[in-house]
C-alpha cells in the first residue's frame, strides 16, 4: 500500500439471515460491497437514508458483528481475523459514539465511572486517583463543566446532550485514531446539536482523530466532513470532497438529496427532485443498477436496458480523480439543468 | 441526588428499609420477621433446649402449660417452649442456607443463560426444566437412605430443587438487558463478557434477585416443614416441622395437646407470611414498572 490510511474498508459485505415469517429464510444483503478509505485526521461522512446500511458498516468496523466478507484495515492491520484478547487490546484505537445516548450509557453508573471504564478495561493509569483525573479532564474537554460535579451524577440524571458529551468523553479518553459517530446528534434536540458538533470538531483539531461520521442529513455532512460518501441500499453510489459533492453532484440519487437541502447555496434556483417510492428491502435488491426503480434519470432516458441488466461500479468520474460515481449516465453536463 | 431514582446500587440498605417501612405490607412483614428472628436467635440463648432432658416418669408426659413448663411438655416430658425456640432457629437456618444455594445457582445459571443465549442457553434451560420436575420426596428418601437423615442433606435437597424459578426470572431479565445498547458499547470499549456481566448486568438484576431471594426463603422454610412433618427431618435437630411430626406420631394431636402442635404450626405460618410480605413489598419498590425505570 502506497498510501497510509487510518481506516480502509475493502469490499465489505454484511448480510443478515432473516427468519422469515412466511417460512422462507431470506438473506438481507445490508452492506453489499463497500470500500472506503479514511486518511489520518480526516472526517468522512457516510450519508444515506434509513435502512441503507450505515449502522451495519459501523457495527462491522467496530467488530460488533461479523462481516460476511471483506477487510477492515485499521492503521494497516486487518481487524476481521482478530479474536479474543488480541481484538480487545486493539479496541482502544477505535471507538464509537452511539446514536442514542439514552440507551448507550448504563443508567446505573455514575458519569465518572462511565468515563473511567475504558481506562480500567485497558489498565491505563496507575491507580484510581490518576484514572479519575484523566476522566475529569476528558469530561472538561467534552464541554462538561464543572467536571467533578457532573462526574458524581448518575448518567440517567443527565439530559440527552450531556449524555452524548459523556459518550464523547469516554470515546476520546483512550486517544483512539478513529472515532465512528453513528448519527451522534439525530436523537438530540435541534438546539443542542451545534454544541455537540462543535465539541467533536474541536477534538478533531486537538487530537488529530479521524471520524467516520454517519448521518442521514446531507447538510450536516456538508458542514462537518471533509469528504462525503453517499450510500444507497448497501452500496456507495458517489464519493467526493464535501464541497465538490454538494456543488457538483453527479449521481441522480445524490442530486435528488442535494436538491432538497434547505437553502442550498449550491443549487439555488434549481427545482427540487422528490424521489418517488421507498428504499427497497436489502433482501430483494433490484436487478442491474439498484437505484433504477427510483431513478429520475433512468426514466428520462427512456429506461435504458443497461440500467436494468448491468450493475454500475463506483468509478473515477470524467471530471475529477477524487470524485467517484456509480452511474452509467452521470454526465455532469446534464447536472444542474434538469 | 434525587430521591425517586431508587436503585440498589445508588442507595444503601437503610434506604430500602425505610421504603419497606413506609409500605404497610412491608411494615407488617418486617415486624413479623423481627419477632421471629428474636425468637430464633435470642430466645434459645436464654432458654436452651436439651433434647436429652426427658421427663422423670409417665406423669410428666404431655402435660399442659404450667408454672414449670409454660407451654407444657412433649411426649418425652421435655419443655415445649424451649423446643419451640430452638425449632425456630433450625427452621430459619435451614431456610436461609437452602436459599443461599438456590440463589447462587439460580442467579448464576439465569445470568449466564440469558447473556450468552444460543446453545449455552438451550443447555442450561434444559437442566433447569429437569430440576423443575424432580420430585423432592423420592429424592429426599433416597438421599436420606444413603447419607442418613441429617440437616445437610435437607438443605442440599431443598436448595438444589428450588433454584429453577429464580433462574428463569433472572434469565428473562438478563435477556432484555442484553438488548440494551450499553452492552455493545461496553464490548466496543474492549470489555470481556465476564466484565460486562459483572459491571453492567449484575447491578441491574440485583434488585430482582434480592426480592426473589426473600420470597425463596419463605418457600424453603415451607419445604423444610413439609419434609420434616412427613418424617424426613433430622431427628437430632428438631425444627418446627419436626415438632409437628412428633406431635402427630405421638398422638398429641388426637389427645388435644394443643400446646404441642399449635405453636410450631403458627410459627411456620407466621414466618412464611413475614418473608412473603417483605418479598412482595420489596418487589413493588424495585420493580421498574411501578416507579419508572432509571
Ligand atoms: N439484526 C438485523 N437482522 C436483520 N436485518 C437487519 C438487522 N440489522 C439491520 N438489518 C437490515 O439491514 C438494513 C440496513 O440496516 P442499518 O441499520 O445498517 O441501516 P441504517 O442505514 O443504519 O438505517 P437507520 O438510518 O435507520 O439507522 C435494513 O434494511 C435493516 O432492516
Ligand atoms: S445507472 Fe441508470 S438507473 Fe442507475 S443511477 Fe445511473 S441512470 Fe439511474
Ligand atoms: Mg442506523
Amino acid at each position: 500500500m502506497s498510501e497510509k490510511f487510518s481506516l480502509s474498508i475493502e469490499d465489505l459485505h454484511v448480510s443478515y439471515q432473516l427468519s422469515g415469517s412466511a417460512g422462507k429464510n431470506k438473506i438481507a444483503r445490508a452492506v453489499d460491497g463497500v470500500s472506503l478509505q479514511l486518511h489520518p485526521g480526516e472526517t468522512l461522512a457516510l450519508v444515506g437514508e434509513s435502512g441503507s446500511g450505515k449502522t451495519s458498516i459501523a457495527n462491522a468496523v467496530m467488530r460488533l458483528l461479523e462481516p460476511t466478507s471483506g477487510k477492515i484495515l485499521l492503521d494497516g492491520v486487518d481487524l476481521v481475523p482478530l479474536q479474543g484478547s488480541e481484538l480487545r487490546a486493539m479496541r482502544r484505537n477505535f471507538q464509537m459514539i452511539f446514536q442514542d445516548p439514552f440507551e448507550s450509557l448504563d443508567p446505573r453508573q455514575r458519569v465518572i465511572e462511565t468515563v473511567m471504564e475504558p481506562l480500567e478495561i485497558h489498565g491505563i493509569g496507575e491507580n484510581q486517583e490518576q484514572r479519575r483525573d484523566l476522566a475529569l479532564a476528558a469530561l472538561a474537554q467534552a464541554g462538561l463543566r464543572p467536571a467533578a460535579d457532573i462526574g458524581d451524577r448518575f448518567t440517567h440524571q443527565l439530559s440527552g446532550g450531556q449524555r452524548q458529551r459523556v459518550a464523547i468523553a469516554s470515546a476520546i479518553i483512550l486517544k483512539p485514531s478513529l472515532i465512528i459517530a453513528d448519527e451522534p446528534v439525530s436523537m438530540l434536540d435541534v438546539s443542542l446539536r451545534a454544541g455537540i458538533l462543535r465539541v467533536m470538531a474541536d477534538l478533531r483539531d486537538q487530537l488529530g482523530v479521524s471520524y467516520l461520521f454517519i448521518t442521514h442529513d446531507l447538510s450536516l455532512a456538508w458542514m462537518f466532513a471533509d469528504r462525503i460518501a453517499v450510500i444507497y441500499l448497501g452500496r456507495i453510489v458517489e464519493e467526493a470532497s464535501a464541497v465538490d459533492l454538494i456543488e457538483n453532484p453527479m449521481h441522480p440519487y445524490t442530486k435528488a438529496l442535494v436538491s432538497v437541502i434547505p437553502v442550498p447555496e449550491a443549487i439555488e434556483g434549481a427545482s427540487r427532485t422528490i424521489l418517488s417510492g421507498e428504499i427497497p428491502s436489502p433482501s430483494s435488491i433490484p436487478s442491474g443498477c439498484r437505484f433504477h426503480p427510483r431513478c429520475p434519470l433512468f426514466r428520462e432516458l427512456g429506461e435504458p436496458e443497461k440500467c436494468l441488466n448491468e450493475d454500475p461500479l463506483l468509478q473515477i468520474s470524467a471530471k475529477s480523480e477524487s470524485h467517484l460515481v456509480a452511474c452509467f449516465f452521470s454526465d455532469p453536463s446534464k447536472g444542474d439543468t434538469q | 441526588m434525587s430521591r425517586k431514582d431508587a436503585t440498589l446500587t445508588t442507595h444503601g440498605f437503610k434506604y430500602f428499609l425505610r421504603k419497606l417501612w413506609r409500605d404497610p405490607m412491608g411494615r407488617w412483614g418486617l415486624l413479623i420477621l423481627l419477632i421471629t428472628s428474636f425468637v430464633a436467635v435470642i430466645c434459645p440463648i436464654f432458654f436452651p433446649f436439651d433434647p436429652s432432658k426427658v421427663g422423670v416418669d409417665a406423669s410428666s408426659i404431655l402435660t399442659g402449660p404450667s408454672q414449670t413448663h409454660w407451654l407444657g411438655s412433649d411426649e418425652l416430658g421435655r419443655d415445649v417452649l424451649r423446643q419451640f425456640f430452638s425449632g425456630a432457629r433450625i427452621s430459619l437456618f435451614v431456610g436461609i442456607m437452602a436459599t443461599i444455594i438456590s440463589t447462587i445457582v439460580g442467579s448464576g445459571i439465569g445470568v449466564f443463560a440469558g447473556y450468552y443465549m444460543g446453545r449455552l442457553d438451550g443447555f442450561l434451560m434444559r437442566i433447569t426444566d429437569f430440576f423443575l420436575v424432580v420430585p423432592a420426596l423420592p429424592l429426599m428418601i433416597a438421599l436420606g437412605a444413603i447419607f442418613g437423615q441429617n440437616i445437610t442433606v435437607i438443605i442440599m435437597v431443598i436448595g438444589f430443587l428450588s433454584w429453577p424459578r429464580t433462574a428463569r426470572i433472572v434469565r428473562s431479565q438478563t435477556l432484555s438487558l442484553r438488548q440494551r445498547q450499553f452492552v455493545p458499547r461496553a464490548k466496543s470499549l474492549g470489555s470481556t463478557n465476564l466484565r460486562i456481566i459483572r459491571t453492567h448486568i449484575t447491578p441491574h438484576v440485583m434488585p430482582l434477585i434480592v426480592a426473589n431471594t426473600i420470597l425463596v426463603v419463605a418457600g424453603c422454610i415451607l419445604s423444610e416443614a413439609t419434609l420434616s412433618f412427613i418424617g424426613l427431618g433430622d431427628p437430632d435437630r428438631i425444627s418446627w416441622g419436626t415438632m409437628l411430626h412428633f406431635s402427630f406420631v405421638s398422638g398429641a394431636i388426637g389427645r388435644g395437646a394443643w400446646w404441642y402442635f399449635l405453636p410450631p404450626g403458627f410459627g411456620i405460618l407466621f414466618i412464611v407470611l413475614g418473608f412473603t410480605l417483605v418479598g412482595h413489598s420489596f418487589e413493588k419498590i424495585t420493580n421498574p414498572r411501578h416507579r419508572g425505570e432509571s
